[in-house]
């Protein structure tokens, strides 16, 4: 079409996620008409990104500074810990700004189809942050899924007996949901959830 | 080509970013993947759950084909039992278990029903639940002779006996009285009571070893012959009950190779 260069960018591009072979062609057309604009910044920025980006050896989240910048943090109250599957779900709790404590970031759930066991989470770094002490309670934040649930479960077995307060977080209706839209079991869950008003 | 019946959700594989390949069980038509458009965005993750009971529909251009499933909830068991974790455990062994054990699309009508009324069960009154797993055992045991690898638990294989049943041989899965079983018995799988007809409520104990006995076979004949291991979700339900029996550390896990019996 163009050459081999613009066929590797596309290709390259096209192996994101939300991008397609047509959206990466898109793309690649917009950083092509004005690389000094969109294209060198853009190259930059990735090389920067890649070499300075690691998992925070505390918490396992991404940042260029580790221990983190929210570890760091000592506004943040260390002595609690909310336990996420991935950075996007830290990313989305930290966006609410709902929660000041710290973070543990698992690196997924247990999934016997995804092939990931209990070897393949961030757990003995988690038990040994509640080893040090200091830490009163640990907020499993985990998907409402089958396999969420399970993990949930296991950390809750493999936590017991820690000394921590173990939570999760509530189930029930959204924000903005009406009744009449929601789906069965978010419903369900919900009443069993329901407390006095 | 075109179905539409009531189905068990079995198992979820992620196909990409939103869509996934789903395996349902039904009646007429067994076990059944196909591939879901949305199953894994916001709308479908809630009804492609592991155990889910849904009106499932596929279609497909040749009858061959992956083709595609489309469903409609029907009762939300999975999430009925997410803050129960003997129950998921169950749950999700017994929907992994069917998955890797059943051959796809080949009918197994006898089992659909008992599977159907177990999970009914399963998101039934909590206090209930732990007696459930006497019910998922002889569920196993009815799948093992859904597969042809069928438990002889009436008689004793050496005496003939019908009563005092206490054991059951690893080789030929026949059941042994625990006489007949003489100095045998320690290499033998334990019968626990309520597989044998026995009245007495069984307990944790029992649970244990009648997972045991069909873990025993399961990974051997139904998993074995496959050359694939137990699922792991089996696994974690044999080890959540050997711990309620109090002895997780000692209890035997259902072994993946054929062990030494007279």
């Amino acid at each position: 079409m163009g050459g081999p260069e613009i066929e590797r960018l596309i290709a390259l591009l096209a192996r994101l996620p939300g991008l397609g072979p047509r959206s990466a062609r898109r793309a690649a057309l917009k950083m092509l008409g004005e690389p000094h604009r969109h294209m060198l910044p853009l190259a930059a920025a990735l090389t920067e990104a890649a070499r300075a980006v690691r998992p925070c050896r505390r918490c396992c989240n991404l940042d260029s500074a580790d221990p983190c910048t929210i570890c760091a943090d000592p506004a943040r109250d260390q002595g609690l810990i909310c336990v996420v599957e991935s950075v996007a779900d830290l990313w989305a709790l930290e966006r609410a700004a709902v929660h000041r404590g710290t973070y543990h970031v698992l690196g997924g759930v247990l999934s016997a189809l995804g092939g990931v066991g209990p070897e393949d989470l961030s757990l003995p770094a988690l038990q040994a942050r509640i080893a040090e002490g200091g830490v009163q309670e640990v907020i499993l934040a985990l998907s409402a899924t089958v396999d969420g649930a399970s993990t949930a479960h296991y950390l809750a077995d493999r936590l017991q007996g820690s000394g921590v307060a173990l939570t999760r977080l509530a189930q029930g209706v959204p924000m903005g949901g009406a009744l009449e839209v929601l789906d069965d079991g978010t419903l369900a869950a919900a009443l069993r959830a329901r407390r006095p008003a | 080509m075109e179905w539409q019946a009531p189905a068990i959700v079995l198992e979820t594989r992620l196909y990409g970013e939103h869509d996934i390949i789903a395996a349902v069980f039904t009646e007429e038509h067994g076990l059944h993947r196909g591939l879901a458009r949305g199953g894994a965005g916001r709308a479908g993750a809630a009804l492609w759950q592991a155990g889910n009971l849904v009106t499932a529909r596929w279609v497909g251009r040749l009858a061959d084909q992956l083709g595609h499933l489309s469903a409609e909830l029907v009762h939300p068991a999975a999430a009925l039992v997410l803050e129960d974790a003997l129950a998921l455990a169950m749950l999700r062994a017994l929907t992994a278990t069917a998955a890797g054990a059943l051959a796809e699309r080949q009918a197994h009508a006898r089992l659909f029903a008992p599977m159907l009324s177990f999970i009914a069960a399963l998101t039934g009154e909590e206090e209930s639940r732990p007696a459930l797993l006497a019910d998922y055992v002889r569920l196993e045991a009815a799948l093992l002779g859904e597969l042809g690898y069928g438990l002889a638990l009436d008689a004793c294989a050496l005496t003939g006996a019908r009563t005092g049943l206490a054991f059951v041989s690893p080789r030929s899965g026949r059941a042994v009285t625990a006489d007949a079983a003489g100095q045998w018995a320690g290499r033998l799988l334990r019968l626990p009571g309520f597989l044998a007809g026995g009245n007495a409520m069984p307990g944790p104990a029992d649970w244990r070893d009648g997972l045991a006995l069909t873990g025993h076979f399961l990974a051997r004949d139904a998993f074995g012959h496959h050359h694939r291991p137990l699922p792991a979700a089996r696994i974690a339900l044999f080890d959540r009950v050997a711990a309620l029996a109090g002895d997780a550390t000692q209890a035997p896990r259902p072994a993946t190779e054929p062990s030494e019996s007279p």
